[in-house]
């Protein structure tokens, strides 16, 4: 299902990994294509010879040294889990 | 003093009563929770309270310190140890920070007390806190009314008198413009000033913590506790931070203070209009000169900030996926089933429409005309204000366009509610640094407010 715009929101919601009712996409189709209706008002200006900001700090390639830290305890990484057993998460099986 | 007069006072004026022993710690923690048990029912600020944990920091706190006993409210976004972070979502719950944010540890070296998590629009996503997963906040001021978002349960117990200060977190106005409906002092420091680590990120080239306070010297007061580099964020800004309260006080007279003929539209609620308009002749009368300017992008900041900020959003996003902490679907057939059910379950409507929306500008064929093309406005925007800070020293604007609206009047059309964010999008993409400062009621108790932004000199030049 498509809607004004290029964008497939069931198509992209799959790429997204969030399952969506068909009513939902039918919403969000509706309100999606209204944005990016809004948004061709981009086309209009002239980038010709401008440099993309990905953000606005001249900071560039930040390091640290490559040094062991106190941080969490395997515990403690693993205190929100929804299931883990011996130390590990515990996910659905990935490969057969 | 009564329950009631304690938490009237400033942070400032709590410093002193606290360093006079005339009220203790403890005694500020026990007038705070009466005063949230008074109102919270109906305002909804909080979306969880540690008062046991509070308390025992009161009773050692140093309140010499330059802000010892004093409790600053978190915004359910940035980690508390022990304490939940819902991030007002499903997808969170449950989960409890096993670290404290860096702005956290530094409010603890001040000898601040955090002091109860509040409300927001999931995930940050939103100028009304409606999209809390959790419930609605109301304006202290008209019930009926939003207090603004996404940090509308900072802004609202600022103004309630449930908090003394709260931290709040900025993308797109988040700490600005609910303070500016809630009447309220928001400051949303310039991009990398402060520590975002363990703010869980939205966007995070737009993110920014900042306080949201009753006055300016509060505000102040907490960017002296808060400010400054951190090695833990990588995007952090390697320079010592000024002494906030020092520079309070000084003379208007030389400032050149520009208008952006470009904010003064039609559309703004008369009744701000005539607040602004009153607000720079006060400055005026004061010493400053005003002079009008032209940001000739603006028009275009919205559209470039739902690209970017959902672009990213759909990035940072992707971490929630049932493994590792938070909400997981029940039985799951396979990991894709996993995944898929857990978001579309523990995702509100907004948080998925960004995450597709992110996903699609980003997606192979459409990057170039979307998210590329976005990026390069974004410079044209930068580039507007580095040009106009040559002339002034710093902008005056509304906030937002309009005061408090009506609870569900907007939450049909995520377009309109984006428009409203107009005048404070783009202080982020610029990375420029903003404050909201009340100056006057619209009528029905709704608030409007200046919004100054400062000059950055090491963006500006």
């Amino acid at each position: 299902m498509t809607g004004t715009s290029d964008l497939d929101v069931a198509y992209v919601a799959r790429l997204a990994r969030i399952n969506l009712t068909e009513d939902e996409a039918k919403i969000f189709q509706r309100q999606l294509d209204d944005v990016l209706k809004y948004v061709e008002k981009l086309r209009q200006v002239d980038v010709t010879g401008v440099d993309a900001a990905a953000h606005v700090l001249p900071v560039f390639n930040v390091v640290r040294a490559d040094t062991p830290r106190d941080w969490f305890t395997p515990e403690q990484a693993l205190s929100n889990a929804p299931r883990q057993a011996s130390g590990l998460f515990i996910v659905p099986k990935v490969v057969e | 003093m009564t329950g009631n007069e304690v938490t009237a006072v400033s942070i400032a004026d709590l410093q002193s009563l606290l360093r006079r022993r005339e009220v203790s710690s403890r005694e500020v923690i026990n007038a705070l929770r009466e005063r949230i048990e008074a109102v919270d029912g109906d305002l909804g600020a909080y979306l969880s309270l540690d008062i046991e944990a509070a308390m025992k920091e009161a009773e050692h706190a140093n309140v010499d310190l330059p802000l010892g006993g004093i409790p600053i409210a978190i915004k359910d976004i940035i980690n508390v140890i022990g304490q939940p972070c819902t991030c007002a979502s499903k997808i969170l719950n449950g989960y409890r920070a096993p670290y404290d944010a860096t702005v956290v540890q530094k409010l603890r070296a001040a000898g601040a007390i955090p002091f109860g998590k509040t409300n927001l629009d999931e995930f940050a996503m939103g100028s009304s806190t409606e999209n809390s997963a959790r419930k609605s906040t109301r304006n202290p001021w008209d019930p009926s009314r939003v207090p603004g978002g996404s940090s509308g349960g900072s802004a609202a117990a600022v103004a309630a008198d449930e908090a003394f200060g709260a931290l709040g977190s900025d993308t797109g106005g988040s700490i600005r413009q609910p303070a500016a409906l809630c009447g309220v002092v928001g400051l949303k420091p310039t991009y990398g000033r402060v520590s975002r680590f363990g703010l869980v990120a939205f966007a995070s080239s737009l993110d920014q913590v900042g306080p949201v306070t009753k006055t300016v010297r509060d505000a102040a007061l907490i960017m002296n506790a808060i400010a400054g580099h951190d090695p833990q964020d990588s995007t952090s800004l390697n320079e010592s931070a000024p002494d906030y309260v020092a520079s309070l006080g000084n003379d208007l007279r030389g400032v050149r203070l520009g208008v952006p003929k470009e904010y003064m539209i039609e559309g703004i609620d008369p009744q701000v209009r005539a607040a602004i308009d009153a607000a720079v002749k006060q400055f005026n009368s004061l010493g400053a000169e005003i002079v009008e300017v032209s940001l000739p992008s603006t028009e275009y900041a919205v559209a470039v900030y739902y690209i970017i900020a959902t672009a990213e959003a759909s990035a940072n996003l992707a971490r929630f996926d049932g493994v590792r902490y938070g909400y997981r679907a029940e039985n799951p057939k396979d990991v894709l089933d996993l995944y898929g059910r857990t978001r579309e379950e523990g995702f509100g409507p907004e948080v998925k429409r960004r995450i597709i929306l992110g996903t699609y500008v980003l997606s192979s064929g459409y990057y170039d005309a979307y998210y590329l093309r976005a990026q390069k406005v974004r410079e044209l925007i930068r580039r507007d204000f580095a040009s106009v800070f040559e002339k002034v020293d710093a902008l005056i604007s509304p906030t937002s366009p309009v005061a408090a609206f009506k609870l569900g009047e907007r939450v049909a059309d995520p377009l309109q509610m984006y428009l409203a964010d107009i005048f404070t999008i783009a202080a982020n993409l610029a990375g420029i640094c903003g404050i909201s400062i009340p100056c006057g009621f619209a009528e029905a108790g709704r608030t409007s407010s200046a919004n100054r932004f400062a000059v950055v000199r090491q963006i500006a030049g």
